[in-house]
């Protein structure tokens, strides 16, 4: 009994952790790309919507793993869709409602989640296979790796781009904002050198992976000393 | 004339000016995976270019004609990934009778159209930029599409020559491959001030 709990509490943790790191959408997968590169200008609109993808991925991968038997095999897709849909017009309101500044920063970008690789792609190859209880774990894994890639990303663009972060700022009076990070080059650019980090990083393989996560938002500390100067 | 100019305006803009993958992120998930060969990259661009018009188009009218009066605002996401995924269907169903070479060369992709962000895109910002004809609305949509196939082109090309070039081994595969699309998106903004 025990030794298939421990076996169990096993498996779960490791369905949780597989998303948040070893199969990182954003750094590992390169999967729902347009988030990561739309909403990160600053800190606080990309926790919104990685909090709001979790709710969705989480929502979404527990009614498709409850309806796993009766999915036919042509209709998958647009059935999935429309999970999705129901479940992102819901944050939509919500958001609407209870946080309108947000809602009016994030736009259009909140209905599409609705066509995030990431969602779909978790529904095919996980909750379609797999128990409410993994497919639950599974989002969450999914939905938090997802989030701490937003943030990491968000908190290098904010920080060189205005000199705060999370709206507070943070650094001396002589530094003078790096506009051009906060334009799509931005995006683009500091995500590629964040992956190009990584893949310098993990080819040692003696880096534990708590220093890895570190690690990876050195980046912020490397470009602000000409800035600073 | 005079609105002439402004459908072509539109689409000039949304061609260069608002090209989607290069201003608003939209598509960058086929952009920055699909487009190793441009040969590829253009059949993929012309179907989705097709999609985005049919379900552009479509969209506009399900939603000014029927949701809005109805007030049935709220169905509004449901009802176009619906129209979207039927409009998928249509194209799929079409190249299937009619180019079976061209539906082999496809496989997976094709069905996988309907999840392409540029698609969902254009329904979602004809209704923000509160493009209010239909005319209008068809240009646009076909813009929009014909801006992704530029965009998936030139970076195919752009990828078929860095595959033979001397990368430095950390920034090798992706990161490089953003990298270019970021100063790609630089180049991109000199059409910033052509139009308003």
């Amino acid at each position: 009994m025990t030794t298939s709990d421990s076996s169990t509490s096993g498996l779960y943790s490791k369905v949780l952790f597989t998303g948040i790191w070893r199969e990182n959408p954003t750094f590992r997968l390169m999967i729902g790309m347009c988030p990561p590169l739309a909403v990160t200008t600053a800190v606080k609109p990309a926790l919104t919507m990685g909090l709001s993808v979790i709710f969705v991925l989480i929502c979404s991968n527990l009614v498709v793993s409850l309806m796993r038997k009766i999915l036919k095999p042509h209709l998958r897709i647009i059935m999935f869709t429309v999970t999705i849909a129901t479940f992102v017009t819901i944050c939509d309101l919500f958001l609407k409602a209870y946080l309108p500044k947000m809602s009016e920063i994030l736009g259009a970008y909140v209905p599409l989640i609705i066509v995030n690789c990431i969602i779909i792609f978790r529904a095919e190859a996980c909750a379609s296979k797999s128990g409410p209880v993994v497919s639950i774990l599974d989002g969450l894994g999914m939905g938090v790796g997802f989030t701490l890639a937003l943030c990491i990303l968000s908190a290098v663009r904010e920080l060189l781009a205005t000199g705060h972060v999370f709206d507070i700022p943070v650094m001396p009076t002589a530094f003078v904002p790096w506009l051009a990070l906060q334009m799509p080059v931005g995006a683009f650019v500091t995500l590629g050198l964040i992956l190009g980090l990584i893949n310098v990083l993990t080819r040692k393989r003696t880096v534990s992976e708590e220093e890895l996560e570190a690690a990876a938002v050195q980046p912020m500390a490397e470009p602000q000393q000409p800035a600073t100067a | 004339m005079d609105r002439f100019m402004t459908l072509l305006m539109g689409f000039l803009s949304v061609v260069l000016v608002n090209n989607f993958v290069f201003t608003k992120f939209l598509g960058t998930c086929p952009y920055l995976g699909v487009s190793g060969r441009i040969d590829r990259a253009f059949g993929m661009g012309l179907a989705v270019t097709f999609v985005t018009a049919l379900s552009g188009t479509l969209t506009w009218m399900v939603d000014a004609w029927v949701l809005t009066p109805l007030h049935l605002e709220i169905t509004r996401y449901i009802c176009y990934i619906v129209i979207i995924a039927g409009a998928v269907q249509l194209v799929e169903m079409y190249v299937r009778r009619f180019f079976p070479s061209l539906y082999d060369a496809f496989g997976i992709y094709l069905p996988l159209i309907s999840t392409n962000c540029v698609i969902l895109g254009i329904c979602l910002f004809l209704d923000v930029w509160g493009t209010n004809n239909l005319l209008a609305a068809v240009v646009v949509s076909t813009g929009t599409g014909i801006g992704f196939t530029v965009a998936i082109c030139i970076m195919a090309a752009i990828r078929e020559e860095l595959a033979l070039a001397d990368v430095p081994e950390a920034l090798q595969g992706a990161p490089i491959t953003l990298i270019t699309a970021g100063l790609l998106t630089l180049a991109f903004m000199g059409f910033a001030g052509m139009i308003k």
